[in-house]
């Protein structure tokens, strides 16, 4: 069986998390100082070199985002961290920030250092406040040491809005504002907060960065999968044995991820279909078990990533009933910028509901999948874009389910 | 309990710090008092509408009054599957209100909430932002005793 990897979770159980000391002791903030020895340039392509991706779902080529706001001169320009992981089913950023906060602003001041910031801010979701409380402990304690340097870090905390993982929407809220996602171009790298340029990146990205630069991109790079390398923090839910969280390398399979370390089905009852990558990922059939998990893979398929939750289902899971709870979920978290997202969501759910309750039409699946269709390519941001998943890849491989419905 | 213009003088130096000073509001008071939008428009110089937009955009924040001890129940696809309806119904029996609705005592308020990030124990509900892990509702009068 795949072994588990730790190298965003390194230090889970060996140190106290609010204790910086216990953290410099295991060569905390060393990759800091090796990073300030080099040029801005030479880190950004060690983290380039290592083919590290965004975590948070999109999976954008970190070193390449950095650069872009390398590249731009300005007065002022930010790192912010995405803290706001609402995809259900997910709470990997949870795990890494309580576990080991130090390592997440380490991840940050060197994203600063590269770019030419000064000043970042952690957006953590409103459901976590106690989170925001280590987090706060953490940037006190690395400032009494001095370990960050000329590099401030401020938590903002976010307040129950699904939509503000999407990253410009992140930036409106940290301003102040309604959490609506803006018109892109042009992308936060070039102009993000306060229009300046800033690099948003999710907390599982962050805190691999200390360790590139530790061990060197090309370390990095020989792991898991090879245009996805590296390890993924998964959650595992449902009906699963173990409910639990892992990290393992990008080549492990769905398979794996269940039946090795999720420990199969509970009760000993048969796989249904998995969801992978929060809410608005895609639903799995038992034929794409054998699957690696990385980003390329899980498209390949039909499918995502994302966030890396693992939503498991067994036979006796009624998936039409799931899928309308999953409509409802997006209707309620759309913000209502864009119209195909706004009206999409709605509708969706409301044939969803009559599906689910048998009152549905005929013509009312063909209308779901022209819908979804729609919705893919005209709304403005990935919520909107993402949320007909679940119908459509439900409607692909469980449509004797929605036919029962009819009976 | 702090004045809420008190609490908005704090933050209104702060770039961005409109949402910081509604959560600072609402620790106190639960809720965010619709003066207190009005209160925060002025401070932060900006219409009143925009406040108001920002204040109700949110599904953590709340205008208006709501009971002290705020529970959410987790609706999302991992509680929903692991009974949150059993839960919700409990709630509502034990409370003698309906979701949304809060305690004729000002204690409870009842919310549906999307998920709350503690997955590995579902269903999941939350007092205050503290959660209780696979909940059931023969928990719920323990649960709800602690803050009596």
């Amino acid at each position: 069986m795949a072994e588990e990897m730790r190298i965003v979770l390194r230090n889970l159980d060996k140190i106290d998390p609010l204790k910086i000391d216990d953290y410099l002791a295991v060569g905390g903030y060393k990759s800091l100082q090796k990073a300030r020895t080099m040029s801005r340039l030479e880190v950004i392509e060690e983290v380039k070199k290592s083919g590290l991706r965004g975590r948070g779902g999109a999976g954008f080529n970190c070193g390449m985002k950095w650069s872009f706001s390398y590249n731009i001169d300005s007065d002022q320009k930010y790192v912010v961290c995405n803290a706001d992981e609402g995809e259900p089913g997910t709470y990997k950023d949870r795990i890494i920030m309580e576990n080991d906060p130090q390592t997440l602003l380490e991840g940050m001041a060197i994203c600063g250092y590269a770019i030419g910031s000064n000043k970042g801010y952690i957006y953590c979701r409103g459901e976590y406040p106690y989170v925001v409380e280590i987090l706060n402990q953490a940037i006190a304690q690395a400032k009494g040491k001095g370990v960050l340097g000329d590099f401030d870090i401020e938590v903002r905390m976010g307040a129950g809005a699904y939509v503000c993982g999407e990253e410009s929407a992140l930036i409106e809220s940290i301003e102040g504002h309604r959490g609506e996602p803006r018109f892109k171009p042009p992308f936060p790298p070039v102009e993000g907060l306060w229009g300046k340029p800033t690099i948003v990146n999710n907390v599982e990205t962050f805190a691999n960065i200390p360790v590139i630069l530790e061990k060197g991109g090309d370390w990095y790079k020989g792991i898991g999968a090879a245009s996805y390398p590296g390890t993924k923090v998964l959650t595992l839910t449902g009906d699963v044995v173990n409910r639990t969280f892992v990290e393992v390398p990008t080549n492990t399979t769905i398979r794996e991820v269940i039946y090795g370390f999720g420990g199969g089905i509970i009760g000993g009852k048969n796989f249904k279909a998995v969801q992978i990558g929060g809410t608005s990922g895609g639903f799995i059939p038992e034929a794409f078990l054998d699957t690696p998990i990385d980003f390329d893979s899980m498209t390949a398929i039909g499918a995502v990533l994302g966030s890396g939750a693992v939503f498991v289902m067994d036979e006796t899971r009624d998936i039409v009933d799931v899928v309308e709870r999953i409509a409802k979920f997006f209707e309620h978290e759309s913000c209502g910028k864009c119209t195909p997202c706004r009206e999409g969501t709605k509708r969706m759910h409301e044939m969803m509901h009559n599906v689910n309750s048998g009152t549905a039409r005929a013509g009312d699946l063909d209308l779901m999948e022209k819908l979804g269709g729609v919705m893919g390519v005209a709304c403005l941001c990935g919520l909107g874009q993402a949320a007909p998943a679940p119908v459509l890849t439900t409607l692909k491989h469980f449509r004797t389910d929605y036919a029962a419905k009819f009976n | 309990m702090a004045n809420y213009q008190e609490i908005i003088d704090t933050y209104k130096d702060l770039p961005g710090g409109l949402i910081e000073a509604y959560h600072a509001i609402q620790r106190e008071y639960s809720y965010i008092p619709e003066e207190a939008v009005f209160a925060a428009a002025q401070a932060f110089n900006i219409p009143k509408a925009e406040a108001y937009g920002v204040a109700t955009f949110y599904s953590y924040l709340k205008v208006g009054k709501r009971g002290k001890n705020v529970i959410r129940i987790c609706e999302s696809a991992p509680c929903h599957i692991a009974g949150a309806d059993k839960v919700v119904a409990a709630l509502e029996k034990e409370l003698g209100i309906k979701m949304g609705e809060s305690t004729a005592d000002g204690v409870f308020a009842l919310e549906f909430a999307e998920c709350v990030g503690q997955c590995q124990a579902t269903p999941v509900i939350t007092v205050n932002c503290k959660p209780y892990f696979d909940v059931t509702p023969e928990k719920i009068p323990t649960i709800l005793a602690e803050y009596k």
